[in-house]
């Protein structure tokens, strides 16, 4: 609790990261229907597809924040040292992500989806998949985040390690929006994308925290 | 409370020292001595677990080495895992609450180190030395035995190094034991080890 306070609070700190994400997220969608022509029926097919990978990259925005700072200025050492095993840390990591940076994504997101076109009725199903798959982002983010850690270009490395491993949560998450689009249930893929969030989120803390342990020694 | 017997420590390709014996007693201090690259913080790091010796055992009284490290011992390096931008007050809250503090250790290390005045500042607006006393603060908040410290008088002045001194002392008195890598003599009575010239 006491890290997970601190990590919304750094998250938050010194101009408002969470923000600009959601900017960047807003940006990125309003781009593409202007890109594309201004054809709203045109875009429509594709519009749950680019609104999740536009989630995607937004999300990775500050990964690098999440461990690299405390490695750089030794309070990664301080963390080891606690009564709180490193899996729990990583895990209370990746939650923080989640609550500073998926949150506001999700709340983004039903602006995003009607931006690219899709029915207005959507917009909470959009809001509420992006909520699911976010704590997807943030739990496989964390771990790309620490397999980075001490190397140099470390963002770029994050992004190249997780976008591959974002790619089910994408699939899931835009299959979500196509489903609800053409009339189907949208529950085989929130429970394909809740079964991500569930692998991830059992993977994540062990992966992480011997990762951790790498960077230190 | 600390027995390390036959370690060998190297990083990357460069062997550090090999064959490192060393016990370190309840009310003792051991400063460790060599050259810049000798190995003093790498041993330091291997003691908190933080490093895998290549050969050796690092063992504790009493506890097992995971336990040792959750609940007995201190780290100060060189780093103080400090946050610039946040206040003086939030980074010691955290870091003492995170070791285990209640809020009458945080504030009886407050007194202590005369903190009080600091608390408001942003930690980047403190000096080096008003940084090292914030970072000490958390060894006051929380009692934990064993104590390692890296260069810990550094950047302080004569009159801090001979309060933190007394601290040290106190410290020793209760029972716990300081290990710590200086090129300045420590304040308190200590057997100093050479760990080499480095290379």
């Amino acid at each position: 609790m006491i890290l997970w306070r601190r990590e919304l609070a750094l998250a938050w700190a010194g101009g408002g990261g969470p923000l600009l994400a959601c900017g960047f997220f807003l940006c990125l969608t309003a781009m593409v229907p202007l890109a594309a022509g201004g054809d709203p029926a045109g875009l429509r097919p594709v519009a749950g597809g680019i609104a999740w990978v536009a989630l995607a990259v937004a999300s990775i925005l500050s990964l690098e924040r999440l461990f690299e700072r405390d490695f750089e200025d030794g309070a990664l050492d301080l963390i080891a040292l606690g009564p709180v095993p490193l899996e729990l840390v990583v895990i209370a990591k990746a939650k923080a992500q989640w609550m500073a940076v998926g949150w506001p994504l999700a709340l983004t997101a039903p602006v995003a989806a009607i931006t690219l076109g899709l029915p207005p009725a959507l917009a909470p199903l959009a809001g509420l998949a992006a909520l699911i798959g976010g704590l997807g982002f943030a739990l496989t983010g964390a771990l790309g985040a620490a397999l980075a850690l001490g190397s140099k270009r470390g963002g770029l490395l994050i992004a190249v390690v997780v976008l591959p491993l974002f790619i089910p949560p994408v699939v899931f998450g835009a299959g979500v929006l196509e489903r609800a689009a053409n009339g189907l249930s949208p529950l085989p893929a929130l429970a394909f994308l809740a079964a991500y969030v569930l692998f991830a989120g059992v993977v994540t803390p062990f992966a992480g925290a011997a990762a951790i342990r790498n960077a230190q020694g | 409370m600390i027995s390390i017997s036959g370690l060998s420590l190297s990083r990357g390709e460069r062997v550090l020292f090999r064959d490192l014996s060393l016990t370190l007693a309840s009310g003792e201090a051991v400063a460790l001595t060599g050259a810049n690259g000798a190995g003093k913080t790498s041993l330091l790091r291997a003691v908190a677990g933080f490093i895998r010796p290549d050969a050796g055992n690092i063992s504790f009284a009493d506890v097992e080495a995971d336990e040792a490290r959750a609940k007995h011992i201190h780290w100060l390096g060189h780093l103080d895992g400090l946050k610039g931008a946040r206040p003086a007050r939030d980074e010691l809250a955290f870091q003492a609450e995170w070791l285990g503090a209640g809020h009458d250790g945080i504030a009886a290390a407050i007194d202590v180190l005369a903190l009080e005045p600091l608390l408001d500042l942003e930690v980047r607006k403190l000096s080096a030395g008003q940084r090292r006393r914030l970072a000490f603060a958390r060894l006051i908040a929380v009692q934990r035995p064993i104590w390692l410290l890296d260069e810990p008088l550094s950047p302080l002045d004569a009159r801090w190094r001979e309060a933190l001194g007394v601290l040290m002392q106190a410290h020793l008195d209760r029972g716990g034991a300081i290990l710590a890598a200086v090129h300045d003599p420590l304040p308190v009575a200590a057997r100093a080890l050479d760990i080499g010239g480095g290379r």
